[in-house]
């Protein structure tokens, strides 16, 4: 049997957030197929793949734009094609959307950012996130083939090379190793290929919250929009970006894509800088994934003050200019 | 425009979730409730598009007799119509089964959108919208932070930013859209709003025929939150020599 986990790739290589969607699938036991719509399966795809054991990689080719329905047509063919145990993919807007579409097409049920999955007496007992991850879920799933989406908040990717060359498959049989074949898919129809996306550049350019290393949060304690400009210039010397409290968003003083949060951007940096930040519950279930967590803050009690790995009472306008200073003064 | 949006009643969660007895549900003893954000914001683009196009907004929830307060909630919003189906209380249902009885609903009329919350905010199941969808015979997009709809009515254009690119699907309609917060900022119930939504008559509908659903909640648990002892790095100005050492010994500047 085989585990079908949908792969989403950035520059040729498998993203963070599949990454630890692979690392969930091959948790399962079974061997682990990817699944990766794209022009073919270039040298760095399959490299990126094998790093995180992959056994076999399915590439579709022949849907040009991504189009969500379609993609879960295509998946849906392939559970005909492939004995399928489980169906992953990682917990995105776009991994959740496209098994959604999966579970419609073929009434199979669907557990959204799951945690741990174990298979046992073909039944699956699962943990998933709830509130955001605020609350567990334990459930039991009943089905012959399991949909679910990864929590990638929770799960780490954690790579485990295989030796032998990927063999790459294509839907009408032929197998090699890391080149590209056309994905004839049969059951995709004009209605799946209405709903696709236009790409285009947002202007905002610079690297994600979501993958950012280093992210500078600022709170309701930064005091207005004007306030932010030395977050911005602290997280451009460690290289990162800036996240924001609901509070920021709501008030107007930074736009809602930079909002981190139940309801905005799930980050899982090795630092978060939290800054005049209280640190509600909604704002825990997006920064829990964060490796470390520094706060500064006037009030010592604060949550994210006490949650916080390091803390640092204090005013932040006085102290991000003072860090900005003795970071610019020693030439970092 | 005939506008159907679909919302839930779920817990206001404060500082802390505590759990019932039997780790079944949330204990909201103490708590007051709510819609989510998401849904907030499908109600408020729903009312915005009805100001433009003319037409009316029907809010839908699957819940409790309980769940009038968020319908009336949204009436007072602007919302011209509500309707309930009616669970027995305590009675959590899976998203299929949600689907299967919101689309009751949304197929008793000749509705040209179906808005929804990208997901809501307790069971964050992310499929609700898109089962609706294929129930319906509709195209669906999801976790939308911008719609505009085209001057004929004909079509819209929903928009989110994933990894940083801006992504546009072209819709004909009718159709189905889950949003995200941010797309808009909701409005404050007015004074002859709420009067206007307290006396607004609800329509109770019952909820259809029992939809199995192979997942099975077991029960629920507060996830650890490992105890850690911040460690201060002092008051003020004085911790940047320890802030900068810390971050020396986390890597992100250079030792």
């Amino acid at each position: 049997m085989t585990t079908l986990c949908l792969v989403e790739t950035d520059g040729g290589a498998v993203t963070d957030a599949s990454a630890r969607a692979l690392t969930f699938a091959r948790s399962l036991g079974t061997v682990v197929g990817a699944v990766a719509f794209t022009d073919g399966g270039s040298v760095s795809l399959s490299e990126s793949l094998a790093e995180y054991g992959v056994n076999l990689l399915y590439v579709v080719s022949s849907i040009d734009d991504y189009a969500p329905q379609a993609w879960a047509r295509a998946l849906s063919e392939l559970t005909g094609f492939v004995p399928t145990t489980a169906v992953v993919a990682a917990g995105t807007d776009r991994g959740n959307e496209v098994l959604a579409h999966l579970g419609a097409i073929t009434g199979l049920p669907m557990a959204a950012n799951c945690v741990s999955a174990a298979l046992s007496g073909g039944l699956f007992t699962i943990t998933r996130q709830r509130w955001a991850g605020l609350l567990l879920e334990d459930a039991e799933l009943d089905a012959p083939v399991a949909l679910l989406t990864v929590a990638t908040d929770a799960v780490a990717p954690v790579p485990a090379p295989v030796s032998p060359g990927l063999q790459i498959v294509a839907m009408d049989g032929k197998t090699g190793v890391v080149s590209a074949y056309a994905f004839k898919v049969s059951q995709v129809s004009a209605a799946d290929l209405v709903v696709r996306a236009e790409e285009s550049a947002t202007g905002g350019g610079g690297q994600s919250l979501a993958s950012a290393r280093v992210v500078v949060g600022g709170g309701r304690g930064v005091g207005g929009a004007e306030g932010f400009a030395p977050l911005e210039e602290l997280a451009d010397l460690l290289g990162g970006v800036v996240g924001v409290s609901r509070v920021v968003t709501s008030e107007g003083w930074r736009p809602h894509t930079m909002q981190v949060g139940q309801t905005g951007t799930k980050i899982t940096p090795d630092l978060y800088l939290a800054c005049g930040i209280s640190g509600a519950i909604q704002h825990f279930a997006g920064c829990s994934g964060a490796k470390h967590i520094i706060a500064i803050n006037t009030d010592p009690s604060a949550p994210m003050m006490t949650r916080a790995d390091y803390a640092v009472v204090g005013d932040l306008h006085e102290v991000v200019p003072a860090l900005i200073q003795a970071l610019r003064t020693r030439g970092t | 425009m005939d506008i159907l949006v679909c919302v839930k009643r779920v817990p206001t969660v404060g500082g802390v979730i505590t759990l019932t007895a039997d780790r079944q549900a949330i204990d909201t003893k103490a708590s007051g409730f709510t819609i989510s954000p998401h849904e907030e914001c499908a109600v408020e683009e729903a009312v915005r598009l009805v100001e433009r196009f003319g037409g009316s907004v029907t809010v839908v929830s699957l819940g409790p007799v309980a769940a009038e307060e968020q319908l009336r909630a949204c009436l007072a919003l602007g919302a011209s119509a509500a309707v309930l189906i009616e669970t027995p209380d305590g009675v959590e249902t899976g998203p299929i089964a949600t689907a299967a009885a919101l689309h009751a609903v949304a197929s008793s009329g000749a509705f040209d959108l179906v808005l929804l919350g990208n997901e809501a905010s307790d069971t964050g199941d992310y499929q609700v919208g898109i089962r609706l969808a294929h129930l319906l015979g509709r195209p669906a997009a999801t976790g939308i932070k911008a719609l505009t709809v085209a001057d004929d009515g004909a079509s819209l254009a929903a928009s989110r930013t994933y990894r940083g690119v801006l992504e546009t699907f072209t819709l004909p309609l009718p159709c189905v859209v889950t949003v995200k917060e941010g797309i808009n900022l909701p409005r404050y119930p007015s004074l002859p709003g709420r009067l206007r939504a307290k006396r607004a008559a609800i329509t109770r509908v019952p909820v259809g025929a029992d939809v199995a659903d192979d997942f099975r909640m077991t029960r629920l648990h507060v996830p650890d939150v490992p105890e850690k002892q911040a460690t201060v790095l002092g008051h003020g100005v004085d911790a940047v020599p320890a802030l900068v050492a810390v971050l020396e010994e986390l890597g992100v500047v250079p030792s």
